[in-house]
């Protein structure tokens, strides 16, 4: 439950202080924290245009969306109080509910028969279908490290004693920001900021949609960015009280929100031919990880 | 004894109707005779599944010997599964088939080999004589072929039929050669023989004979590379037919490595490795290809295959499990097998039978030029997504229940592991994530161009939706996936007999305080509902939020342009192109293009032709060199009469001569011997 109210309230300010720090780095000032929030809201009161050539598919896509990331919240635990939801192998439920949204998503970008919205469709598909084997290999590596199978468990049988394990918690760290950023479709693999259709991933695959929906898709992905976060802050929390386990989890979001923003703007874009095998590299990352855990364990003797 | 009568009469009456009936009562008679076979074996099925086994022993003749017709839980499980989905296929099938009613011999007779093919893959599933065994798995074949040429007159299905009946003999050679390896041994062809002979002999020789049953039940299951004939021989049938092809009948594969995993003791690990290695690459190679096809039956036969490798590592694992004495493993790994084997006859067959709808009210099967289909068909596009998201392991369905399973496997295997089965597991992970990535990518493309966007070409008629008769046996199996999805506790414990066979070999304990508790699947089935309450909760939210607001109808958002757009549409070649260029190392793909030059450019063309690559290297390749090498030969069949009688009075000299020779050689040598 404290999970997902704290997740809620750092997805407020998350992307704010993304487009601050991108501001702040061109020299701007830049608008407030909390201006993506407020867009949303406005969205919500607004009137839709829907194309004549969508179906059912459309209408119903975004309120799945949205419903397969608040799921995903639920399995997310906080420091030693557990999620709403927490079983043996909630990861792959995890993973799996994300790919169910991220499905209809892109179905619904196929929906308006435009020429564009497809190519964004695609490669989303191909982008997080190879970010996926990483994402396993990684919570595989941390299952066989704790001898558990939940979020809840494994990080809180997951301390930190040697340096190796030190390296694997930084690794683990680059896994899931990267994860994040192809998730949520930001730099380096896509651009948010683009302004031509044929250069765009996610952003052309909302093209069409429009008012309360387009609200729920902007929303659902502040909460992803949020999400992610927390699985990070759950890697540092450890058993810490509260007291300083809350300010902890806000300060490692705006770090992770003020490490995106610096990305961005000092980053420029992969080509999109090259983005597939960057992906790829992931899980050679995450094999390091699992590599890691051997040495931990002393496998390899 | 009564049920066994029961089932042969049904059959030898449904054989001496339905050539008598008219159309509508063929189809009538072969849904009444499914049902009552299907009744008279659940009755024993159901009893197995809760633990009362039927075993009923025929006196058989002097060449058999006794025959035991035995329901154990493993053969209860596939009766009920092969059973379900036939009963789907013959409600579908007598609708399909309208399409099709002046041709009335043809139908009398594809409707007898429906019912002998259904009877006979529950005889194979019953009985426990391995001569008995054979013939009803050659009836099988038989009866499978005659009803996969039911267009028999269109060359392309008899070419896939003919391919798919030698493969399917090919397959019965490796079979016997087991079969008959024990026979010579034990002088017995029940099955307990096959037991008692791997008691007596080394690991080894169980392995190898363990192994030549595998080859011949791969080739059935369709594990690569042995699966060619599949792709073929999928479009090439009727909608009905191919749903129960892909469904059941290349399920018995499984069941035959089932079955032999509990007849056979020998070496599990290693066999483990074995399976394993097939699944994995199975499945990779089975989903990599399908993305490619652009004949969307083509495209669900090549998931049948990544399906096979998902059921295969499922098997692996439990094998694996066996071996090393890990109840867990094997637990999770043979019950998500058995579960996945449902599963993927559940949401296959509907697939199948959408391919089939979709087939009927367009006249092709070329996804390119489908497109906006659920406007016009919406039930068959509600339930093809349903399907579609269920075959890609997505929760709130089924296929996320056996898949999770699996997984669940893999990481209690991790536990404890020695470093060879840590890197194969983690291995197994990287390759089920894959798929799992894969198949996202094939059934978004496949969705999105049949069913959404706006129609690529016109039809002479304007496709509709399907009559009522082909709606509704899909909507009975996705009642099922639905289910089995939100309620997967009730069916892990009907899975407790089949699985309790397999974990009463265990023989090496390893004591663990873990058990797999039904919460963690109580908690999934609280997750499917979750899911379905909150979108439906954040749908009326919607709803009462937007009724009030102002809604406009435009046009898709084209860059200002306002046109006609439906020919610039994404389409399915274009959708996976980014991922053609990556995987085009390891495939063979064959590409033609012309590209566009000049002011006024015309006529640019880009075709490609995904092609096989294990096809041209296990399949193309022998061929050639078979052929090259014996047309070396091909002197001998020089036409001329007077030749052939030569060869006649040389081969029946060398018979008659080669004895006489022989003693003299054997003579020889004692005279050499006594020197």
């Amino acid at each position: 439950m404290l999970s997902l109210l704290l997740i809620l309230l750092a997805s407020l300010f998350f992307t704010g202080i993304i487009i601050r720090t991108k501001s702040l780095a061109s020299g701007r000032k830049g608008p407030g924290i909390f201006q993506p929030i407020s867009d949303v809201i406005r969205l919500f009161k607004k009137g839709a245009v829907y194309s004549e050539t969508t179906t059912f598919i459309f209408q119903i896509a975004p309120s799945i969306y949205f419903a397969s990331v608040i799921m995903a919240i639920l399995v997310i635990p906080f420091g030693t109080t557990k999620g709403i939801i927490s079983f043996n192998g909630d990861f792959v439920f995890f993973a799996y509910v994300l790919a169910l949204g991220k499905f209809l998503s892109i179905i619904s970008a196929l929906d308006t028969g435009s020429s564009f919205e497809g190519m964004g469709a695609s490669r989303e598909a191909l982008y997080s279908m190879f970010a996926e084997p990483a994402f396993f290999i990684l919570m595989g590596s941390f299952a066989l490290l704790t001898g558990h199978t939940s979020f809840y468990d494994i990080f809180n049988t997951l301390h930190f004693d040697s340096y190796i394990s030190y390296m694997l918690a930084a690794l683990a760290t680059f896994v899931l920001i990267m994860i994040g950023m192809i998730e949520n479709s930001r730099m380096p693999i896509d651009d948010p900021k683009t302004h031509l259709e044929l250069t765009m991933v996610h952003e052309v695959m909302i093209l069409d949609n429009s008012g309360f929906d387009l609200g729920l898709i902007l929303s659902a992905s502040y909460l992803k960015f949020a999400m992610y976060g927390a699985l990070i802050a759950n890697f540092f929390i450890d058993d810490l009280s509260f007291a300083i386990a809350i300010p902890l989890f806000f300060a490692i979001q705006i770090l992770f929100a003020i490490v995106v923003g610096v990305l961005e703007s000092f980053m420029a874009r992969f080509r999109m031919s090259h983005n597939p095998q960057y992906i790829f590299t992931l899980s050679s990352v995450a094999l390091l990880i699992f590599f890691g855990v051997l040495l931990v364990l002393e496998k390899l003797t | 004894m009564i049920g066994t009568s029961i089932f042969i009469f049904s059959v030898i009456v449904a054989i001496v109707l339905i050539p008598f009936a008219n159309t509508k009562w063929k189809g009538l008679i072969t849904i009444m005779i499914v049902c009552i076979n299907t009744v008279v074996s659940a009755i024993p099925a159901f009893k197995a599944l809760n633990g009362t086994d039927t075993l009923q022993v025929f006196a058989g003749s002097i060449v058999t010997g006794p025959i035991p017709v035995r329901i154990d839980a493993l053969s209860g499980w596939f009766i009920l599964l092969i059973s379900f989905t036939f009963l789907t296929g013959a409600v579908y099938g007598t609708h399909y088939m309208k399409a099709y009613k002046d041709q009335t011999a043809n139908l009398s007779f594809h409707w007898i080999a429906y019912i002998i093919a259904h009877a006979s893959l529950i005889a194979i599933c019953s009985l426990q004589n391995s001569v008995a065994f054979l013939i009803a798995w050659e009836i099988m074949a038989l009866s499978s072929f005659f009803i996969v040429i039911f267009e028999h007159n269109k060359q392309e299905t008899l070419k896939a039929g003919i391919n798919f009946l030698i493969q399917s003999h090919i397959c019965i050679l490796f079979l016997m050669l087991g079969f008959i390896g024990v026979a010579i041994k034990m002088n017995s062809f029940d099955f307990a023989a096959i037991t008692a002979y791997s008691i007596q002999n080394p690991l080894l020789t169980n392995l190898g004979l363990f192994l030549t049953f595998f080859a011949g039940f791969a080739i059935k299951a369709g594990f690569v590379p042995f699966h060619t004939w599949l792709p073929y021989a999928h479009p090439a049938a009727p909608a009905h037919v191919s749903g129960i092809m892909s469904g059941v009948i290349i399920k018995i594969g499984i069941y035959g490595i089932l079955r032999m995993l509990l007849l056979i003791r020998s070496d599990y690990t290693t066999i483990g490795y074995v399976i394993l290695f097939f699944s994995i690459i199975s499945g990779i190679y089975g989903v990599m290809l399908a993305i490619l096809q652009h004949n969307l039956k083509k495209l669900l036969a090549y998931h049948s295959i990544e399906n096979i490798g998902i059921i295969g590592i499922g098997i692996g694992l439990g094998c694996i499990g066996l071996g090393t004495g890990n109840h867990l493993l094997t637990l999770l790994g043979f019950a998500g097998a058995l579960l996945h084997t449902l599963n993927h006859s559940l949401f296959k067959s509907v697939l199948f039978y959408a391919a089939g709808n979709i087939y009927q009210s367009t006249h092709t099967m070329n996804i390119e030029k489908l497109g906006g289909l659920a406007k016009r068909m919406p039930h068959t596009a509600l339930l093809f997504l349903i399907s579609a998201l269920a075959i890609c392991g997505l929760p709130p369905f089924n296929g996320f229940i056996s898949e999770f399973l699996i997984y669940s496997g893999m990481l209690v295997g991790l536990k404890g592991a020695i470093i060879g089965l840590l890197w194969t597991l983690i291995f197994c992970i990287f390759g089920l994530a894959l798929i799992g990535g894969l198949a996202l990518l094939c059934f978004t493309k496949a969705y999105g161009t049949v069913f959404l966007g706006s129609q690529r070409v016109l039809f002479q008629k304007a496709p509709g939706e399907a009559a009522w008769g082909s709606i509704l046996p899909m909507y009975a199996s996705t009642l099922l996936i639905l289910l089995i999805g939100l309620f997967p506790a009730y069916f892990m414990s009907l899975l407790s007999q089949p699985v309790g066979l397999y974990l009463n070999k265990i023989t090496i304990l390893v004591p663990t305080n873990e058990t797999f508790s039904i919460n963690t699947l109580n908690m999934i089935s609280i997750c499917a509902f979750g899911i379905f309450g909150l979108a439906a909760f954040i749908f009326l939210i919607r709803k009462k939020v937007t009724d009030s607001k102002a809604k406009t109808i435009g046009a898709t958002w084209g860059c200002a342009y306002t046109g006609n757009t439906d020919k610039m549409q994404y389409t399915a070649s274009s959708f996976v192109r980014s991922y053609r260029k990556l995987a085009e190392p390891l495939l063979s793909i064959d590409k033609k293009k012309k590209d566009l030059h000049g002011i006024f450019p015309s006529g640019g063309e880009h075709e490609t032709h995904p092609y096989d690559k294990a096809e041209k290297w296990f399949v193309d390749y022998p061929i050639k060199a078979l052929t090259n090498l014996f047309n070396r030969f091909s002197f001998l069949q020089n036409g001329i009469l007077q030749i052939y009688i030569l060869y006649g009075v040389a081969f029946v000299t060398l018979i008659l001569v080669t004895p006489l020779i022989y003693d003299r050689i054997i003579a020889l040598i004692h005279f050499l011997n006594q020197l």
